[in-house]
C-alpha cells in the first residue's frame, strides 16, 4: 500500500510547480506518489499550498510546470469532468435546488445511466452513509453532519477510484467531527478507494491517514506514516506543527553515531538523537515531546543527563497534569504527567530535575 | 406521554399549570397575552418609526392614484352641471325621442351652465364621445345667455342644427350618469351603440388594443434582450477580482447617473439616418449611400434605447444573486462528470433564477410604463400605451380616458405579478 515505486503509483506529482501571478511559487517542486488504496493526507497551515495541490489534481487549477499522472496517464490536459475523481468540498457544495436524491442522481445522469441503475446506486450510496430515508429532502433541511454524509455519498455514488476531500469536516463540531473521521476511515477501508485528504487539523491527519504529507511554504516537509511523523519528525517545522513540542536551542558538543550531546545556551548538557546533523559545533534545535519528559530519577535510563528546572504552574486537565517549567532560561517548557494514583503533585516554585530517554530528544536543524 | 411514569409527561403537566391546556406564566396569566404585552411596546415604537413614511406614501401616492383611478369610471362633468336634462334621461328609457320637456331641460341647463361659466366643462365631457361638439356647447351657451324663447326645440335647432344629431343625444345620455364604464370600453376599442349594445369601433379608430399588444410585445422583447446582454455581464461582475469588477460596475451604473434626456439624445446622434452608425456603415461599404438604415423613430429605436436604459435593472439583481453562488457548486458539478455546459445549465443557471425573475419583472414592469424614451425615439411605430396616456393627460385633456388606460395597464401588470407568483413564487424573488 505504501509503495513508492514509480511504476506502481496510482497518483503521481512530478516536479510540479504552481504560480498564480508569475512572481511567486505557491507550490515549489512537488514530488509525490500515492499508492492505490492509500489514504494520504496533505496537512499544513493555510497558504502552504496543500489545497492548490488538490485543485490541480482535481483539474480546477493547471500546473505551471511538471506533470500529474493518474493511473499512469498524464492528466494535465484532461478537463475535470473526464478525470472521474470524486470530490468532497469544504462547504459540501450540495446543489441547493435539488433534493438529496437528485444530487446523487446528477453524476449518474451525466454519465447516461438508466433510471433503474441510478435508483439502485442511489439507494446503495445513501444506505452506505445511513441516510436512506432522506432522498426527498433538500440540502437546506439537513444538519451539517447529514449534509456531510450526503456530500460523501455523492462523491462515491459513481464508484470513482480516487476521492479528494478538501477539509470536509471543518464546519462540524468536535464530537461530530470525530465521529465522521471514523466513518470516513471505515468507508475507505471497506471500499478500497484511494483518498487524498486535505486538512489543517493535525489530529485528523494522524487518526485517519496511512501517510501524511506535511506542507509548508509550498514544499512537502515530511512524508511519513502518522507515528513516524509524531515520533520521528525530520525537521523542526514538522516537530512544531505536529503535536505539542518543547524546543531547546543549543550546539552539538559531541557526536557519536546515533547519539549526540548538546550544550544549551545556559551551559547545561543534554542527550539527543541527531537528525540531519553533520558535524560537531553545529547549531541545533532539540525537540522533546512533553509526555516524554521525566522528573523522577528512577524512570531515567542509566547515565542520562538531567537538568534543573523550576515549576512555574501546574494545570489540572483531567486525564493529565500539565506543568509549565522554566528550563535553560525560558519559561515555555511543558511537561505532561499522567494523572495516576500516587502521582507526585508538583507545586509552583518547586525546584526539580528533569531528563528524558535520548531517543525521545531529537536534535534537528535550527529553523 | 400518556404513560404516567413517563418523566416528560410529568413535566408537561407541571408546565401547563392548569387543566384547560393553555399555557400560563408563573403568576397564572395566559402565556399568549403575556407575550403580546411584553412585545407591544417594541411594536408600537417600530410603528411610530415607519409612520412618517406611511403618511408620505398615503398623501403622495395612494390618494392621488386613487383619485386618478376614480376618474376612469366616475366623471360628473356633464351630470353635475346639467341636472335637469340628466333627470329627464333618468326618467325616460333609452330610445325615447327627445320631447319638448327634454329640450326645455336642455335649454334651462345650458343657460344655467353658461351663466355659471361651466359650459366648457360640459362641452369637454361630450366632446370625448362626439368629437367637435365642445364648440357647439360654448357657442350655444353664449347665445342662450342672451335669452331664449320657447319652444326650445325650434329655438335651439335654430341656433345650430347639430343639436338634432342622435349621436349627440346618445352621448349626453351616457354622460348623464357620473358612473360609467364607457372609458374602459373605449380603452379596449369598444363603444356603446345608440341602443346600448357594445360593438367594436371602426377599424381605423382601433388603436388601444393594438397599442397594448405592442407595449407588451416590445416589453417582452426588451426584457429578453436585457437578459441576453445582462447575464454575461452580471456573471463577469460576480466573478472578476474586486478591483476590476468595481470598475465594470461603474460602467454598468453609468447610464443611471446620466440624464435620461442626454442618454436618449445620444442614441439619436448615433442611430439617425445621417448619424454615426449609418455613416460608418456607408464608409465601410456595408450599405450603399441610398440604403441608410432606419434605426430610430421606429420600434428598433425604442428597443435599442430602452434596452440600454433598463439594462442595469436586469444586471443588478442578477449580480447580487450570482455573487452568493459559491464557485464550488460548479466545481462540484464538473468533478461529478458534467461538461461545463451541463454544469451551467443544471447547476449554475437554476440558482440564478431568483435574480433573473426579479430582473425580468423589474425590467418588464418598467418597460410597460415607459414614456419618455418612446416619445423621443419611437416615431409613430414605436409609441407605447403610456404615450397615449400622456396624450390624453396633456392634449385632449380626457383624464378619464387616461385613467382607464392606466388602470388597465396596472391591472395587466398585477395579473402578471400574480401569474409570476403562482409559477415561480414571489419569495423566490431577489431584488438585491
Amino acid at each position: 500500500m505504501l509503495d513508492d515505486r514509480h511504476g506502481d503509483s496510482f497518483v503521481a506529482f512530478e516536479h510540479v510547480q504552481k504560480s498564480y501571478d508569475g512572481q511567486t511559487l505557491v507550490v515549489k517542486d512537488l514530488n509525490l506518489s500515492i499508492g492505490k488504496g492509500e489514504f494520504l493526507t496533505m496537512l499544513g497551515p493555510s497558504g502552504s499550498g496543500k489545497t492548490t495541490c488538490l485543485m490541480m489534481l482535481a483539474g480546477f487549477e493547471t500546473a505551471t510546470h511538471g506533470e500529474i499522472r493518474l493511473g499512469g496517464r498524464p492528466i494535465n490536459q484532461v478537463p475535470p469532468h473526464k478525470r472521474g475523481i470524486g470530490m468532497v468540498f469544504q462547504n459540501y457544495a450540495l446543489f441547493p435546488h435539488m433534493t438529496v436524491g437528485e444530487n446523487l442522481s446528477f453524476p449518474l445522469e451525466v454519465r447516461g445511466m438508466s433510471k433503474a441503475d441510478r435508483e439502485t446506486r442511489i439507494a446503495r450510496a445513501l444506505d452506505m452513509v445511513q441516510m436512506g430515508k432522506f432522498a426527498n429532502r433538500r440540502p437546506a433541511q439537513l444538519s451539517g453532519g447529514q449534509q456531510q454524509r450526503i456530500a460523501l455519498a455523492r462523491a462515491l455514488v459513481f464508484d470513482p477510484e480516487l476521492v479528494l476531500m478538501d477539509e470536509p469536516l471543518g464546519a462540524l463540531d468536535k464530537q461530530l467531527r470525530e465521529h465522521m473521521q471514523f466513518e470516513i476511515k471505515h468507508l475507505h477501508e471497506r471500499l478500497g478507494i484511494t483518498v487524498v485528504y486535505v486538512t489543517h487539523d493535525q489530529g485528523e491527519a494522524l487518526t485517519m491517514s496511512d501517510r501524511v504529507a506535511v506542507f509548508n511554504d509550498g514544499r512537502i516537509q515530511q512524508l511519513a506514516a502518522p507515528a513516524d511523523l509524531y515520533e520521528r519528525p525530520e525537521n523542526s517545522f514538522v516537530a512544531q506543527f505536529i503535536g505539542e513540542n518543547n524546543k531547546l536551542p543549543g550546539t552539538i558538543e559531541e557526536l557519536s553515531g546515533d547519539k549526540a550531546l548538546v550544550r544549551l545556551k545556559t551551559g547545561e548538557l543534554i542527550d539527543a538523537t541527531p537528525v540531519n546533523i553533520k558535524e560537531k559545533g553545529q547549531q541545533t534545535l532539540v525537540s522533546i515531546r512533553p509526555e516524554r519528559v521525566e522528573f523522577k530519577p528512577e524512570m531515567m535510563p542509566p547515565g542520562a543527563h538531567m537538568i534543573g528546572a523550576e515549576v512555574c504552574d501546574v494545570i489540572y486537565m483531567g486525564d493529565i497534569l500539565r506543568a509549565r517549567l522554566k528550563v535553560a532560561g525560558s519559561a515555555d517548557f511543558v511537561m505532561k504527567m499522567r494523572n495516576t494514583i500516587g502521582q507526585t503533585r508538583l507545586e509552583p516554585g518547586q525546584q526539580i530535575r528533569i531528563g528524558w530517554h535520548p531517543a525521545d530528544a531529537r536534535a534537528l536543524d535550527p529553523v | 406521554m400518556a404513560n404516567a411514569l413517563d418523566p416528560h409527561a410529568a413535566i408537561a403537566t407541571t408546565a401547563g399549570g392548569v387543566t384547560d391546556g393553555a399555557l400560563r406564566t408563573a403568576d397564572g396569566r395566559p402565556l399568549v397575552r403575556a407575550l403580546a404585552r411584553s412585545q407591544s411596546l417594541a411594536r408600537r415604537r417600530a410603528f411610530l418609526l415607519v409612520l412618517p413614511l406611511l403618511a408620505f406614501i398615503l398623501i403622495t401616492f395612494v390618494v392621488p392614484i386613487g383619485q386618478m383611478l376614480q376618474r376612469s369610471f366616475y366623471n360628473d362633468g356633464f351630470s353635475a352641471h346639467m341636472p335637469q336634462l340628466s333627470q329627464w334621461f333618468a326618467d325616460n328609457p333609452r330610445g325615447t325621442e327627445p320631447d319638448e320637456a327634454a329640450w326645455t331641460a336642455l335649454a334651462t341647463d345650458l343657460k344655467a351652465s353658461a351663466e355659471a361659466r361651466t359650459i366648457g366643462v360640459v362641452g369637454t365631457r361630450i366632446n370625448y364621445d362626439v368629437p367637435g361638439t365642445r364648440s357647439l356647447f360654448t357657442s350655444t351657451g353664449r347665445q342662450v345667455r342672451r335669452g331664449l324663447e320657447p319652444p326650445y326645440q325650434a329655438a335651439l335647432l335654430d341656433i345650430n342644427e347639430d343639436w338634432a344629431d342622435p349621436r349627440l343625444w346618445s352621448a349626453m345620455r351616457d354622460a348623464s350618469s357620473p358612473v360609467t364604464g364607457n372609458f374602459y370600453l373605449a380603452a379596449v376599442d369598444r363603444k356603446r351603440g345608440d341602443d346600448g349594445s357594445i360593438s367594436q369601433v371602426e377599424e381605423r379608430q382601433q388603436v388601444y388594443v393594438m397599442l397594448f399588444m405592442r407595449t407588451f410585445w416590445l416589453s417582452l422583447v426588451i426584457t429578453f434582450v436585457t437578459f441576453v446582454l445582462g447575464f454575461p455581464i452580471a456573471h463577469l461582475l460576480a466573478t472578476l477580482p474586486m478591483r476590476k469588477s468595481n470598475l465594470l460596475m461603474i460602467l454598468v451604473l453609468l447610464p443611471f447617473w446620466t440624464s435620461l434626456l442626454v442618454r436618449t439624445t445620444s442614441w439619436m446622434v448615433l442611430l439617425q439616418q445621417q448619424g454615426v452608425i449609418n455613416d460608418i456603415l456607408v464608409w465601410l461599404g456595408v450599405i450603399g449611400g441610398g440604403q441608410r438604415l432606419q434605426m430610430i423613430y421606429n420600434q428598433t429605436g425604442t428597443i435599442i434605447a430602452m434596452t440600454h436604459i433598463l439594462l442595469p435593472f436586469m444586471i443588478l439583481p442578477l449580480y447580487s444573486v450570482m455573487r452568493t453562488i459559491n464557485p464550488s457548486y460548479v466545481r462540484a458539478a464538473r468533478s461529478l462528470g458534467a461538461t461545463s455546459w451541463t454544469a451551467f445549465r443544471r447547476v449554475y443557471f437554476p440558482q440564478t433564477l431568483p435574480g433573473l425573475g426579479a430582473g425580468a419583472l423589474l425590467v418588464f414592469i418598467l418597460a410597460v410604463g415607459y414614456y419618455i424614451t418612446p416619445a423621443l425615439v419611437g416615431g409613430s411605430s414605436g409609441q407605447l400605451i403610456s404615450n397615449m396616456i400622456a396624450m390624453h393627460m396633456t392634449d385632449t385633456l380626457n383624464w378619464s380616458m387616461a385613467a382607464a388606460l392606466a388602470a388597465l395597464l396596472l391591472a395587466a401588470v398585477l395579473l402578471l405579478y400574480w401569474v409570476y407568483d403562482r409559477m415561480v413564487g414571489i419569495d423566490n424573488l431577489k431584488l438585491g
